[in-house]
């Protein structure tokens, strides 16, 4: 039983806090990076690889792209449907194996990062998804490579949907680093677990819901703006350039007027 | 320059299976505007992407400046597009990347570089009477404004060839006349040939050399506009001169008169009916400008029998019009 009027309290509440807090955007941060390098390009490689695609035939061949889509499809759909808690469990040896031991911080990354990975790539294959395919049509027509397309057309399409699909990977990275306090993994979830639920102090509860809520806010928010300025919402340039078309009078299009696209703050007899 | 050999493409195999092209051979010559026209489902987009290999025929071959494109792989393909540009109904335009980086793409495909790319880039965006808009994106744009964008990427790689699929259908009236003007006059100052698919035919009107009608996968007809407007029963024709349907009218007989340039300006019906004191009366008439001349066709009823119709006919004729008999 901890006794919050005891004097050293407050201090080691912050200092475990503190930690926690530490170690779990640690975990957060490590697990989220190496989810999007590898979901990043598996996501967009199982969508390019379906029938009628930019990757259907890799290296000329049909055959690999339906085997390359058929395996990835599978076992995507596999890490997710795993149990959480069933993965953790199933990856001590692996861990062990990679980082020598299975406790601690470091290695709660590992199931995390799996279980992010399916997660992310489908985030991934919704925003592929969603790219016109008119736009591909149009670069195809264009003779641009594969690796033109990828980078010129569906990146810069697909990323305000991937930036927002970012935070709910982030943050149901976080909710699993709370359950990786159970094996040892460090982190908030292991102050609420230990102090919380073993020792009986509602108050450490309180603050690691109040911080967790927190990040998750801060993410969200960061993101959102993040996804916001990708999709290209009003750029300043534009704006300049359109005064100064006006002030040239250059109105030749007579379809400008009505332009649905134009805001009311463009109208011309302004 | 575009030689469309024998090809046939079907969609879906047994009962379903839909003939989108069924043994079309088209010849576009070098230099000129060649519309193909058809109704939904005809087959023309179908058609216009075999050019480009988008679309794989089944059999025949697509032949463009000399390289058979149906045979064409990989790089090889890819260096063949870069010679020919293709502009689209709905633009397909980057939407989050500028209007100067969505032509810059195009140059890009090439291999072209840095500053060189820029500067081209925004020559070609001139070009269109949109360097202004640069640093625009897409969506910041009219209609109009973007498909001029989807031309200036078209050409960016200075292709010989321009493919247009409904390049103006999502366009105003106002505005497809200036989409068609500026095609016409870059097709003359690049020296591009052009291969557009329309289902208006005041598109074919306004800026085409030459046509073809498809129905059910099938040219049915094809050629140049002045010859065809002097086939009789041509349908492109028909389409070009609303002149109404033929009804039989007893006793009379039904002849089509076409007339080109200088004589659409001579009174050769009012001279015909004084020479051969007959009652013609006009059923139908349409005067059009096509390609900047003016073309008219009149449907006149002549009293009489074949003969007469004959007689009429030669006349008109040795005066420099078309004419030929309709019957209803
Ligand atoms: N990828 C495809 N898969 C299956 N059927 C197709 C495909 N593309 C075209 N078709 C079919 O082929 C036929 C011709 O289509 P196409 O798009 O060439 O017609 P179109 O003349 O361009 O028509 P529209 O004027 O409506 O654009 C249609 O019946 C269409 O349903
Ligand atoms: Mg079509």
């Amino acid at each position: 039983m901890i006794d919050p009027a005891a004097p050293e309290f407050w201090p080691q509440l912050f200092a475990v806090l503190l930690e926690g807090t530490w170690e779990t955007l640690y975990m957060t941060a490590i697990a989220m990076a190496i989810t999007f390098v590898v979901g990043l390009p598996l996501g967009i490689v199982l969508v390019g690889t379906e029938p009628g695609r930019f990757l259907e035939a890799p290296l000329g061949q049909r055959w690999l792209g339906r085997a390359i889509n058929a395996v990835l499809g599978f076992v995507v759909n596999l890490g997710r449907s795993v149990p959480f808690i069933v993965l953790m469990i199933a990856l001590i040896p692996v861990t062990r194996w990679l980082l020598g031991s299975f406790i601690g911080t470091g290695p709660a990354i590992v199931p995390l990062t799996l279980v992010a990975i399916p997660f992310f790539v489908r985030v991934v294959e919704i925003a592929v998804r969603e790219v016109d395919p008119g736009l591909f049509e149009a670069a195809e027509s264009l003779g641009a490579s594969r690796w033109l397309v990828v980078r010129r057309v569906l990146l810069p399409q697909a990323w305000p949907a991937i930036a927002l699909g970012t935070a709910t990977t982030v943050t149901s990275i976080i909710n699993f680093s709370a359950m990786v306090g159970v094996v040892g993994g460090g982190g908030l979830g292991n102050v609420a677990l230990t102090y919380g639920m073993q020792r009986y102090s509602a108050l450490h509860i309180v603050f690691v819901v109040i911080i967790l809520f927190v990040i998750v806010q801060v993410v969200q928010w960061l993101l959102t703006r993040l996804a916001r300025r990708l999709s290209g919402a009003t750029p300043a340039a534009g704006r300049t350039a359109r005064r100064t078309e006006r002030a040239a009078l250059d109105l030749d299009d007579a379809s400008i007027v009505s332009a649905p696209t134009r805001g009311d703050t463009d109208s011309p007899t302004r | 320059m575009i030689t469309i050999d024998h090809v046939s493409r079907r969609f879906g195999d047994g009962l379903d299976a839909v003939v989108a092209l069924d043994d079309v051979s088209i010849e576009v010559q070098r230099g000129e505007i060649f519309g193909v026209v058809g109704q939904s489902g005809a087959g023309k987009s179908t058609l216009l992407r075999t050019v480009n290999a988008l679309e794989r025929p089944d059999s025949g071959t697509v032949t463009v400046d000399g390289t058979v494109i149906t045979g064409l792989e990989g790089a090889a393909l890819r260096q063949a597009r870069h010679k020919i540009g293709m502009v689209f109904q709905h633009f397909n335009l980057v939407g989050n990347r500028t209007v100067a980086q969505n032509v810059e793409f195009a140059l890009e495909a090439v291999g072209v570089k840095g500053d060189e790319r820029r500067g081209r880039a925004l020559e070609m965006l001139d070009l269109v009477g949109l360097a202004h808009r640069a640093k625009d994106r897409p969506a910041q744009l009219s209609g109009g404004q973007r498909q001029r964008v989807g031309i200036a990427r078209a050409l960016a790689s200075q292709p010989d060839v321009l493919l247009s699929d409904e390049a103006t259908s999502a366009l105003d009236p106002e505005t497809t006349r200036q989409i068609l003007d500026l095609i016409k006059r870059l097709s003359g100052e690049l020296g591009l040939t052009v291969l557009l698919i329309t289902h208006e035919m005041d598109v074919v009107k306004r800026i085409c050399d030459s046509a073809a009608l498809m129905e059910q996968g099938r040219v049915v007809e094809q050629g140049a506009l002045e010859q065809l407007i002097r086939t009789p029963g041509s349908r492109v024709a028909a389409e070009l001169f609303p002149v109404g349907e033929a009804h039989y009218t007893p006793g009379h007989r039904i002849i089509d008169v076409t007339y080109t340039g200088l004589s659409a300006d001579r009174p050769v019906i009012a001279q015909l009916s004084r020479d051969f004191g007959l009652d013609v009366s006009i059923l139908g008439a349409a005067l059009e400008t096509i390609r900047g001349h003016q073309a008219g066709r009149t449907r006149l009823a002549v009293p009489g029998d074949a003969s007469v119709a004959l007689k009429v006919i030669d006349r008109l004729t040795s005066q420099g019009v078309t004419a030929w008999e309709v019957h209803p």
